[in-house]
């Protein structure tokens, strides 16, 4: 087994290289660079942009780059375009920022997901099952940004939540509980909004998966058993159709940086997606290629950690 | 028929239906036979006859769109149709033991066959798991797992087709079952497995003494095993007698088709039925058969023919018997 | 419920009621029965029309004008009058502002009518080149898996490209790609299609190993037949229906991916206009006129909606297992 975990981790660490190479030559090989960043400024002379240039080596050849770009990385040294800044401590400040968020929404969603599409399932055709459907497929086709939108005009009118950003300003000199309430406060409806689609879709497959399982020929035995309903179901059926989720799990990872870009934008969330958007817009690349970087390497986390947490649960997987 | 007392299973006039989309089919009609301790009744048709439906028409595990349309069925006495799920519960399992056709897909992957097994006696007879581990490997030794003390703890992809279905045996019998139901359980398995799994039924039979009801097209497996034979085509029974007068002196034109169609050395070619079996949706109004039969007559399109009696313990659904006591 | 019987009085004999249906007939029979899947259908339908006829009816004979600029007519409300004070050719037609008119007075209307084309288009070309890519790795993969190329099989080759382009986050690679280029309708187009091929890839390679052993194919080899007609003409026909689901439900993806470009202020530039970027300049005004904001969000709802139900409905019709009976 370890030798299987040992060449997993290899190839995995194979991709993150390739990816990061592919990430890198798109950056840099797009039209504009990143000396326009201030075109607008008068100040700024045609031997500054040299200058500059030359500290972010972006005249020599690409793989040179790309070296300067890993060894800096590595090294803690990776400097920003905008402000240079380290990047390392920015992404991690905004990291802590954006966990809260992932954790509420996350939360939110696995909570609610799972006993609404059993229950779907379970009562396939029923009033419940086509209408929890039809509310699923009007998440997964709003736009989540409308809803947002939709959610704050109604919420702030209604029940003064607040919307923008994590803390009320001002609040710095509360006591310590009056901040946390109102940390809180600030969480509930952005990690509301996130969760929406991600209920509407884990739901619909929650079902779909007891749905096949309950088709299958070993839970028509159990209730040739004689077993009560609740038993089959719960017990028999419910284990095999959460298998596979177990997997998702690992995919967790890699949604700390996925679809907060548009949320974070609008609640003004200080969070690692809005970062993103911002060196996106000011076309800092160091900040970019990192985000990019830390986002696949928790994708093959990820889905390295589901591997094995398959392999765990499934007496059926050998791995080889 | 043997008396009335000695029956464990009484089937009579069941009439199974699905509605469909397509139209409501009658998957079963007016099916009637009766199995007593001991003895095994074989159930035989080609696919689609509506012979597993009635099977599970008797453990009660017909599903939408399915629905018993009419009919009783008495487990020594006690009707089952119409009765409350708690009550069927109860004697599924218990009184009523089922093994399936395929046991690939039979067992629940993710637990130990042991606790499979154990379950049902946890269930019925109140036991806890530690209390029936003991029973779980008697079981295993009399339906003839080798080494039972280590397979009680495996799972079910770790055995093989025949092991699977051995357990399958064993989960129906644990409870010491009235009547044991086999839908078709050696289709799936290799010819000498086959055999095992037929002895070892056999074998169960003779100690227990409970009653089988065999589903099977396959009519070789009928000669060796089968006390009485009940043939169904097209949801109908076509004739139902001993297993003997079967082979030797069938009086219903398609069980005389079935047996002419199987390969016999010395007989130099096989003679096809032909035509090909009517889906539910075509049944044809009258005799089902009469599209196919060598011996058609003009009366049998018309109506369908009732099962009759023409000799003890043989009974055929054939206007060509019914001239005599015409209709 | 009656009963499907017939007779034949001349011959006596039953007739046989031709009840076979075609692969065809049978998916529709399964798919009308889902009310909301048909009731997206009608609405696709509808909508498809419309864009196509709105291109007609604002760029070739200007039925709705929606490039006209009244500032005398900013934020009237829907189904409001057009002032007496524009010119004549700046009337709307039949003098009224059906959805209202936004912040340079422009018909919103016919705006809504040329952005449906935009975005539908938008939609069909991304996943037509998302499909198109997807099908030709996952059949390569599928059909020539085991063929060596140097070191390296086809099939991993295929496999692992895919799974490094799942590692990218794809909202944040659309956004970077297309905030790095020149701002252009069919660079979108172009991004969205590839940066989801994948799933399509997945899919086709699965069903085509699946397929591959199958004994129909075995026999067409056997019979000698060349290979792409193998491919083409036995596996893609049964390999299509999962990707034909995805491709539908890819659509409302598209659109919904153009909508937040747009509202992120990296969506398709003036003077074209999709119902993203309307919706994205409405954000501005939704306290003085909410239906700048509500009238092109419902409209994305209502078809991506459509989309979504049709390609559900589809999938359970084309596939079995789900299949009620």
């Amino acid at each position: 087994m370890w030798a299987y975990i040992f060449r997993n981790l290899l190839q995995r660490c194979v991709l993150l290289v390739i990816v990061s190479i592919l990430a890198h030559s798109i950056v840099h090989l797009a039209p504009g660079e990143p000396s326009e960043v201030d075109p607008s400024n008068p100040r700024m002379q045609p031997e500054d942009i040299a200058k500059i240039r030359a500290a972010f080596h972006l005249d020599e050849p690409l793989y040179r780059q790309y070296a300067y770009w890993m060894r800096d990385l590595f090294s803690g040294e990776l400097k920003s375009f905008k402000d240079s800044q380290p990047v390392l401590p920015k992404i991690w400040e905004r990291f802590l920022n954006s966990l809260p968020l992932f954790i509420c929404a996350t939360l939110i969603v696995w909570t609610l997901s799972f006993p609404t599409g059993i229950k779907a399932a379970i009562q396939r055709g029923s009033i419940y099952d086509r209408g929890t459907t039809f509310i699923a497929y009007t998440l997964i086709s709003i736009p989540g940004f409308f809803l947002s939108y939709l959610m704050i005009l109604w919420v702030v009118n209604m029940f003064g939540v607040p919307v923008i950003g994590m803390r009320t300003f001002g609040m710095e000199d509360a006591h310590p509980i009056f901040q946390g309430m109102d940390r809180i406060w600030h969480l509930v409806v952005p990690s509301l909004m996130s969760a929406l689609g991600g209920i509407a879709v884990l739901s619909r497959y929650v079902r779909s998966q007891m749905l096949e399982v309950i088709g299958q020929d070993y839970v028509r035995t159990a209730r040739a058993k004689g077993l009560d309903e609740d038993t089959v179901i719960y017990h028999h059926a419910l284990r095999n159709a959460l298998l596979p989720f177990i997997t998702l799990f690992g995919f967790l990872l890699p949604g700390l940086i996925g679809g907060s870009v548009i949320f974070e934008y609008i609640f003004a969330w200080p969070g690692l997606g809005r970062l993103g958007y911002d060196a996106i817009l000011s076309r800092d690349f160091p900040v970019i290629l990192t985000i990019n970087f830390i986002a696949a390497a928790l994708t093959l986390a990820g889905t390295f950690l589901s591997d094995i947490l398959y392999a765990v649960a499934d007496p059926r997987i050998r791995l080889e | 028929m043997q008396a009335k007392t000695d029956c464990v299973l009484e089937v009579n006039n069941l009439h199974v239906s699905f509605f469909t989309d397509r139209g409501k089919l009658r998957v079963v009609q007016n099916v009637a036979f009766n199995i007593c301790a001991g003895e095994t009744v074989a159930l035989v048709g080609e696919s689609g006859c509506g012979k597993s439906v009635t099977a599970l028409a008797i453990m009660g595990l017909i599903e939408e769109p399915g629905i018993i349309t009419g009919g009783q069925i008495r487990l020594k006495g006690q009707e089952l149709v119409g009765l409350p799920l708690a009550k069927y519960q109860q004697i599924r399992g218990h009184r009523i033991g089922m093994i399936f056709q395929e046991p690939m897909t039979s067992l629940n992957p993710v637990f130990k066959i042991g606790t499979q097994i154990g379950e049902v006696l946890v269930h019925h007879s109140k036991m806890t798991e530690r209390e029936a581990r003991p029973e779980v490997l008697r079981l295993l030794k009399k339906v003839g797992i080798s080494s039972p003390h280590r397979r009680i703890d495996q799972y079910p992809h770790e055995l093989s087709g025949g092991m699977k279905q051995r357990v399958m045996i064993a989960i129906a019998l644990a409870c010491q079952p009235d009547i044991l139901i086999a839908d078709e359980p050696t289709t799936a398995l290799d010819v000498t497995i086959q055999a095992q799994i037929l002895r070892l039924l056999k074998q169960l039979q003779d100690d227990m003494g409970m009653a089988i009801l065999l589903i099977t097209h396959n009519l070789g497996v009928v000669a060796h095993f089968a006390n009485r034979v009940v043939v169904m085509y097209a949801g109908e029974i076509a004739e139902h007698t001993d297993v003997r007068t079967l082979f030797h002196k069938p009086q219903h034109p398609y069980t005389q088709a079935l047996l002419k169609a199987l390969p016999i050395p010395g007989h130099e070619r096989l003679v096809p039925i032909q035509g090909t079996v009517p889906m539910p949706l075509e049944y044809p109004s009258g005799c089902r058969f009469c599209t196919r039969c060598p011996a058609v007559m003009k009366c049998c399109p018309q109506k369908s023919p009732s099962l009759q009696k023409i000799e003890p313990c043989h009974y055929v659904a054939c206007w060509l018997y019914q001239m005599k006591n015409a209709p | 419920m009656e009963e499907q019987i017939l007779m034949d009085e001349k011959n006596n004999l039953p007739a046989k009621l031709v009840l076979s249906e075609t692969p065809f007939g049978e998916f529709w029979r399964i798919f009308q029965k889902d009310k909301l899947a048909l009731l997206g259908l009608v609405t696709l339908f509808l909508l498809i029309i419309a864009a196509l006829a709105s291109k007609a009816l604002t760029e070739w004979t200007v039925v709705f004008d929606p490039a006209t600029v009244r500032l005398v007519d900013k934020f009237l409300p829907p189904l409001s009058y057009a002032s007496e004070l524009l010119p004549v050719e700046d009337i709307p037609r039949f003098g009224i502002y059906l959805l209202g008119t936004d912040e340079l007075g422009r018909d919103v209307f016919a705006r809504m009518l040329q952005g449906s084309f935009v975005s539908l288009s938008i939609g069909f070309v991304a996943v037509g080149i998302s499909t198109f890519i997807g099908i030709l790795l996952g059949g390569l993969a599928g059909f020539y898996g085991n063929v060596r190329f140097l070191f390296i099989s086809v099939d991993t080759l295929i496999m692992r490209f895919t799974d490094v382009m799942l590692c990218f986050p794809t909202f944040f690679l659309i956004l970077t790609v297309v905030a790095l280029l020149p701002p252009s309708i069919y660079n979108i187009m172009i991004i969205i299609g590839i940066t989801s091929w994948m799933g399509t890839t997945r899919f086709v390679r699965a069903e085509f190993l699946a397929l591959r052993e199958q004994d129909f194919v075995v026999a067409a080899k056997a019979l000698g037949l060349p290979a792409w007609r193998i491919i083409f003409l036995h596996m893609v026909p049964n390999a299509i229906a999962p990707v034909l689901v995805s491709a539908i439900i890819g659509v409302a993806s598209a659109i919904l991916t153009e909508s937040a470009l747009s509202f992120l202020g990296f969506g398709v530039q003036p003077p074209y206009a999709t119902w993203g970027n309307i919706l994205a300049d409405g954000k501005n005004f939704i306290f003085d006129a909410p239906w700048l904001f509500f009238i092109p969000g419902v409209a994305i709802l209502v078809i991506v909606l459509a989309f979504n139900l049709v390609g559900e409905g589809m999938r359970e019709a084309l596939n079995p297992k789900l299949r009620r009976r």
